[in-house]
């Protein structure tokens, strides 16, 4: 599985990877909402946490399909299905990989970019926090949406269609808490329910994600 | 016998392809698969290497026997030849990849680009990876497209060397291997289509 994690990490910084792509747009969709609302600092306060949430979770999709599709059509993904790893540990590596090349990536730059849609000094802790919570679930979710759609032609957009709907909680508790936090109003339960949509997620669609993986391979 | 096949029925795209399939192989044995284009060579292959379910039978062999060798090597193009090989080793435990090197002669290609491979040599790298799996049974699906002569030579006596050591391998092939080897013609074992069925099919296609 470590094995598997680390060529993963390594296709995505080697030339063609992806990597940064997501945090490029991210970066992008960021800069635009100023041009788009106008440069009234209230107003834009008052969308900063939603903006920055729904900029990470698109970024987050825009790599998703790549998580099984690559693998599938040069044919590795049938040897890693006969390989003596099991598939929910191939399932979760890839999920664990698109994390640290993309999750991981966005939040980092996220309190940079909270600049940018002027948030309130309190929230940037708040923001880091639930991007770090938060994103391994989208990764999670993401990986069990390719994991369904892998080998079907123009696979990618019907992904979105299907994880864009799972990601909903994860982006209501996500943004929820970097609002009441910049308000400095109590955050514990709006945390508690990303936290724990997390620890569901990557919990359980492993088995579901491979489940997914072994009916497109037949 | 490491691997034995009890009247095996297999289907492609909900379509049976083959039904009571029987055989068995020993070890230090090479059983040729034949048949024509289509006859399900491939089908049968990837339901004993367990990536498909059988419609019925049963098939016999020790967990973790199988490695598969498909149409497709596997390969990522931006890791060199040694890292691919590596990865594979490193899946299947085993750390040294120096015999698979010198088996298929690409050790001194190990450090480029498998994009920058010709189609043989990327073959020969698939079927190194082979040697690398440890495991007795080899499962392979036309191991010698695009290999020239010389190839296919490196790679009968890697499955020679492979049988001598006590593995086995079930391989569909259309050529001449050279091999001391058992031939199971797979178009004996076609299984009678549901007429009625195709056609009502065909009416909505």
């Amino acid at each position: 599985m470590i094995r598997l994690f680390s060529r993963d990490l390594r296709l995505a910084v080697r030339a063609g990877g992806g990597f940064g792509l997501g945090l490029a747009f991210f970066l992008i969709v960021t800069v635009l909402v100023p041009f788009g609302v106008g440069p009234d600092n209230a107003t834009l306060r008052a969308i900063a946490p939603g903006i920055l949430w729904v900029g990470a979770l698109l970024a987050c999709l825009l790599s998703l399909d790549r998580i099984f599709q690559l693998d599938f059509e040069d044919g590795s993904l049938d040897l890693l299905a006969t390989a003596p790893i099991p598939l929910e540990g191939v399932v979760l590596a890839k999920a664990a990989a698109h994390w640290v090349t993309t999750g991981l990536p966005l939040t980092l730059a996220a309190p940079v970019l909270g600049l940018l849609l002027n948030l309130a000094p309190q929230g940037y802790v708040w923001l880091t926090l639930t991007l770090a919570l938060g994103t391994p679930a989208l990764s999670m979710i993401g990986a069990f949406g390719a994991a369904l759609t892998v080998g079907l032609k123009r696979g990618g957009l019907l992904l979105s269609l299907l994880v864009l709907p799972l990601y909903v909680p994860t982006l209501i508790f996500g943004a929820e808490t970097v609002r009441r936090g910049a308000q400095a109003l109590d955050t514990e339960t709006p945390l508690l329910l990303l936290a724990g949509i997390t620890l569901g997620a990557v919990a359980l669609l492993p088995f579901a994600a491979a489940a997914a993986l072994r009916i497109n391979l037949r | 016998m490491v691997l034995s096949v009890h009247d095996l029925a297999c289907a492609r795209g909900g379509l049976p392809v083959l039904q009571a399939v029987s055989f068995a192989l020993a070890p230090g044995e090479v059983l040729l698969l034949r048949g024509p284009n289509g006859i399900g060579k491939t089908t049968l292959l990837r339901t004993i290497a367990g990536l498909q379910p059988p419609l019925a039978g049963r098939i016999d062999a020790a967990p973790d026997a199988i490695a598969y060798g498909a149409h497709a090597d596997g390969l990522k193009s931006q890791l060199t030849v040694a890292e691919n090989l590596e990865f594979w080793a490193g899946i299947y435990g085993n750390g040294d990849i120096a015999p698979a090197f010198a088996a298929f002669d690409i050790g001194p290609l190990k450090d480029r680009l498998a994009q920058n491979l010709s189609a043989g040599q990327k073959r020969r790298l698939g079927l190194a990876r082979l040697l690398v799996t440890g495991r007795p049974v080899w499962a392979l699906d036309e191991p010698t497209v695009s290999l020239d002569k010389a190839s296919v030579a490196l790679f009968a006596a890697a499955v020679g060397a492979h049988c001598a050591a006590g593995g086995a391998a079930l391989i569909a092939t259309h050529i001449d291997l050279g091999l001391k080897a058992r031939e199971l013609d797979v178009s004996a074992f076609r299984a009678a289509a549901p007429k009625g069925e195709a056609a009502f099919d065909e009416a909505f296609l």
